[in-house]
């Protein structure tokens, strides 16, 4: 008797949530996908930004929303499963029949993706600095290119202010993302004259908890009359550990810098940062820059969360731009097709929450500044460089041979995201 | 490259320079208050070079508040007032900022923050800082701030340091930190010395100190100087220096070991208990030592927000009560699922892998995906510079410390309670424990509820170290079955030797191997050992266990 209640309530409520499902469509909205890991390994950096595209949606509603029609977020779970992105991807457009994703964090999540939203000719906004190399036609990559992020870093340690640093130790998690970087560091390195033997590489598991070693090994490293610094690639959770050992160890940011491309207020929000003083960070984005907009941006994420605690950071400034510009496309094209808004999306401008303007280029990159803070004791980032300008986000690396004979364009006559000459030639002349 | 300074506020500081060192060449007493004024002025200059400057003319001026104005400087707590520029030396309270003004050193009220700008600094400052700070503080009281001006003077050697140096050294009444100073002035004369014979006997001082630093220093030298006689010496201390390096070396490494053996222990040996013991395979063991790290979050807030003082132990009462979480967890799990279970291995493992699964959707519904700050206490933080850069670190120290004595609470508890030997009597034979009496179910709950206890209790040393975040446990299950298993099904003792054995041989293998391969080495080897010794290392013998 008990069991025939149960599914009773069952088909109950399946056939209510049918019904709901039915209004919705009925009314006739835009939806827009979120893809990001609620549960599992990256749900600590991922349901933020689930929460960000519900503010930004629920912002866009009150103000009137789009094309006339309400616009409407789905929100799936892919639970930190690789594999399970793509299936996701796949039931956000065909099943739901979303007009537009955003998400993913993990660039393995990203490369898993790829296939389902080039076949079915969606739309991807990814919000994560990443290691280029890519082009998509159908993902605009709002995060930081390995040039507007790793490259400034390295080029601001080796100036008088950053130290003036001359020996190298690249740390990374084993993953495609800390691997291209460094391969393209090394090579930038290397034309900058830094001998073989004042780099140091070391890569370690997803989640590594036991820095001891690897810690005394850079002390070693950098002992050897040089100025050393390091350049941490490492993601997610292992940072905290890695963090707490360099504090512990006694390894001050005076003597050897660690500058992280990882790290930013979401992660240091869990961790005393008074040892960490004057390790550094590159972003397109920090907290703390003063700006009109920013201030606004703050105040807004902490009254949609109810928290005034909680932090802002890069990626969600690149939601807060990607999802923006896809607004202003669809209203120019009058319509969500994607092929209509992929074109009204080129040269798509909005302003920056830390000053100056970012502008959508043909390669699918952002035009954007970049940023190098220093940690504070209050967990913030002080920026003590930053681009004059904003700085043109590269698809292909400059520092890798065959990557720089590429060319990521697709607008007539290249029309390729990795080409060494335009697709369509024989029409220019 | 700093390009964030623009022409103008670069001839500005100048400017402000200049007036400095005019003022600084006239020296007139009445002007000094004045000279003072825009000496600390000159720290909120636009590029941090102009600010470098003017910490080193602020240090050389002698003026007594230049010590205080830099001390609070290098903390981060120098603003000036956007209003009128003027700089302030403030202490945060609540909402507001205390100010107290940095050139006369009279309170000066309170602000709010946006009424204020922090005088930005980067490390090249903090150097500099430092630097000049240490040559201020050579001659202080504090014999801690007269160890770390010497520290900080020896990585930057300066001439200008040398006559301090020697009075310094003149009246050092400390042992250590008069070899220290010592040290501190062959570097100062390696580096500047004018003559060879001053330089040769300052390589011969420093060949006695075997530090990262010396090495350091030599290893410059030897680069700088090229194939002369000093460039020789030089290289020959520093091959003397390394030797007794690579020593400390291994005693780091065989220390790092053990601690990753203690917190391999740590996670396992309440697994010892459920899986060892009772023979459940519980893969929510991760789980319950991922409450016991929430717990003492839970506490800590407790403490931060009624008893701040008593912080630092916070730690302690956190203890029983993740040993009480935990078990009644353990309890609550035994009793609602695994008992139903017995005899069926594979729908344990099931059962109990799909609750962590619920465990950790639990902890991110109620404490959010993010991570918690979990504090240490003062006197768990920081660490210890024995010699020759081997650094024992405070939280690492009392974690072997403590993975040891709880390893013998509970051998205590097995071998010397009336509990425990019911214990033993019931996983060696049920049937005739329970006709003589015992309760064996209420036996099995608590044993149960005993390893998640100690799980628990695991977790509040492990968040000392690691995150405390939903996934903390996920990242220790693997391992603590491989060091049960390793180390014999149902022995502590194996549990002990595994756990410190994994650790040792892991960390010596990690700077050759790297840590991904390091750690595929260890279960290679662990999976042909089994091979060998399918009952680990120390495997239970009698009847008990061939049945």
């Amino acid at each position: 008797m008990k069991k025939n209640l149960l599914s009773l309530a069952a088909a109950g409520a399946f056939a209510v949530s049918m019904a709901l499902s039915g209004a919705a469509n009925a009314a006739d909205t835009i939806k827009v996908g979120v893809l990001h890991s609620l549960s599992g390994t990256m749900a600590i950096s991922e349901t933020t930004l689930k929460d960000t595209m519900l503010m930004l949606v629920d912002d866009l509603n009150k103000k009137g929303g789009l094309l006339g029609k309400k616009v409407e977020a789905v929100v799936v779970d892919p639970a930190s499963n690789w594999p399970l992105f793509a299936e996701k991807m796949r039931e956000l457009l065909s099943v739901h029949k979303v007009d537009v994703v955003f998400g993913n964090w993990t660039s393995v999540s990203r490369k898993s993706v790829l296939p389902v939203v080039e076949e079915l000719n969606g739309l991807l906004f990814y919000p994560v600095q990443y290691e280029g190399e890519e082009s998509s036609r159908n993902v605009f990559y709002t995060g930081a290119a390995p040039n507007q992020q790793a490259i400034p870093a390295v080029e601001y340690l080796m100036s008088e202010d950053g130290g003036e640093a001359k020996r190298w130790v690249l740390l990374g998690t084993d993953y495609v993302y800390p691997r291209t970087t460094n391969k393209i560091l090394r090579a930038f390195l290397k034309s900058k004259g830094v001998a073989e033997e004042d780099i140091m590489e070391n890569y370690t598991p997803f989640g590594h908890s036991d820095w001891q070693t690897i810690v005394a090994e850079v002390k070693k490293f950098a002992s050897a009359g040089k100025k050393t610094a390091v350049v941490s690639t490492i993601n997610g959770d292992a940072n905290v550990p890695f963090y707490k050992e360099l504090g512990n160890q006694g390894i001050k940011a005076e003597d050897i810098p660690v500058v992280a491309f990882s790290v930013g207020e979401e992660e240091l929000a869990g961790l005393d940062t008074t040892p960490l003083v004057g390790h550094l960070a590159a972003w397109n984005y920090f907290m703390s820059v003063e700006d009109r907009n920013n201030e606004a941006f703050i105040k807004k994420w902490h009254a949609f969360i109810k928290d005034e605690k909680r932090v802002t950071n890069d990626p969600m400034e690149a939601h807060y731009i990607g999802f923006n510009m896809w607004v202003q496309a669809v209203k120019q094209a009058g319509t969500t097709q994607v092929d209509a808004v992929r074109q009204a999306m080129y040269g798509q401008k909005f302003p920056n929450l830390t000053g100056g303007v970012a502008v959508m280029n043909t390669n699918h990159h952002l035009s954007k500044p970049v940023l190098i803070g220093e940690i504070q004791p209050d967990g913030q980032f002080d920026t003590v460089w930053q681009t004059d300008g904003v700085v043109k986000g590269d698809a292909w690396s400059d520092f890798i041979p065959e990557s720089a004979k590429l060319t990521a364009d697709w607008t007539f006559p290249w029309v390729c995201g990795n080409c060494t000459e335009p697709k369509f030639k024989t029409l220019i002349n | 490259m700093a390009r964030i300074s623009t022409l103008p506020s670069r001839l500005a500081a100048l400017g402000i320079l200049l007036t400095v060192l005019l003022g600084g060449a006239l020296a007139a007493h009445a002007q000094d208050a004045r000279d003072f004024d825009a000496l600390v002025a000159g720290l909120n200059a636009k590029s941090f070079k102009a600010k470098i400057k003017a910490v080193d003319v602020l240090a050389a001026s002698g003026h007594e508040r230049a010590a205080e104005v830099l001390t609070v400087f290098l903390g981060g707590k120098l603003f000036a007032r956007r209003s009128d520029g003027r700089i302030f030396m403030t202490e945060r309270s609540g909402g507001v900022y205390l100010l107290t003004d940095a050139v006369t050193g009279a309170d000066a009220g309170q602000a709010s923050g946006k009424k204020l700008r922090k005088v930005r600094l980067n490390n090249r400052v903090r150097v500099a800082i430092r630097t000049a700070l240490g040559g201020l503080t050579l001659l202080s009281p504090d014999p801690a701030k007269r160890s770390a001006a010497a520290d900080a003077v020896f990585k930057s050697p300066n001439a200008g340091f040398l006559p301090t140096l020697e009075a310094a050294i003149a009246r050092e009444t400390v042992e250590k930190i008069k070899i220290k100073l010592t040290m501190t002035r062959a570097a100062v004369r390696l580096k500047t010395g004018k003559t060879d014979e001053i330089k040769l006997a300052a390589i011969g001082t420093l060949s006695d100190l075997a530090t990262p630093a010396s090495r350091a220093l030599l290893a410059g030298v030897v680069h700088a100087e090229g194939g002369n006689a000093i460039s020789e010496a030089a290289a020959e201390a520093l091959a003397d220096i390394e030797r007794k390096l690579a020593f400390w070396n291994a005693v780091g490494n065989i220390f790092q070991g053990l601690s990753l053996g203690s917190v391999l222990l740590l996670a396992a040996v309440g697994l010892a208990i459920t899986f060892g013991v009772m023979g459940v395979i519980n893969m929510a063991h991760g789980e319950l030592v991922m409450l016991g790290a929430y717990t003492t979050f839970v506490i800590q807030e407790i403490f931060r927000t009624h008893f701040p003082g008593l912080f630092d132990w916070s730690i302690i009462v956190a203890l029983p009560c993740a040993f009480a979480v935990s078990g009644a967890f353990g309890i609550a799990i035994e009793r609602g699922i695994i008992r139903y279970l017995y005899g069926r291995p594979l729908e344990t493992l099931l059962a109990t892998w799909g609750l962590s699964l619920i465990l950790q959707q639990l902890v991110r519904s109620i404490f959010g995906p993010t991570n918690r700050e979990v504090g240490s206490p003062s006197w768990m933080s920081g660490s210890m510079e024995i010699a020759g850069g081997f650094v024992l670190t405070f939280n690492r120290a009392w974690i072997i410390l403590f993975s040891l004595l709880v390893l013998a609470a509970l051998i205590v508890v097995f071998k010397k309670t009336a509990f425990g030997l019911q214990m033993r009597a019931v996983t060696q034979n049920r049937a005739m424990a329970g006709s003589m009496g015992i309760r064996t179910g209420w036996v099995d709950a608590m044993t149960f509820g005993l390893g998640a206890g100690i799980a628990g209790v695991a977790g509040v040393a492990l968040s000392q170290i690691d995150n405390v975040s939903p996934n903390l446990g996920q990242a220790y299950i693997i391992d603590s079955f491989m060091v049960v298993v390793f180390g014999g099904v149902g022995n502590l003792w194996g549990t002990l030797v595994g756990a410190f054995t994994l650790g040792v041989v892991n960390k010596f293998l990690e700077p050759f191997a790297g840590a991904v391969l390091a750690k595929i080495l260890v279960l290679v080897v662990i999976i042909l050992f089994i091979q060998k010794r399918p009952r680990g290392l120390f495997a239970l013998r009698g009847r008990a266990v061939e049945n």
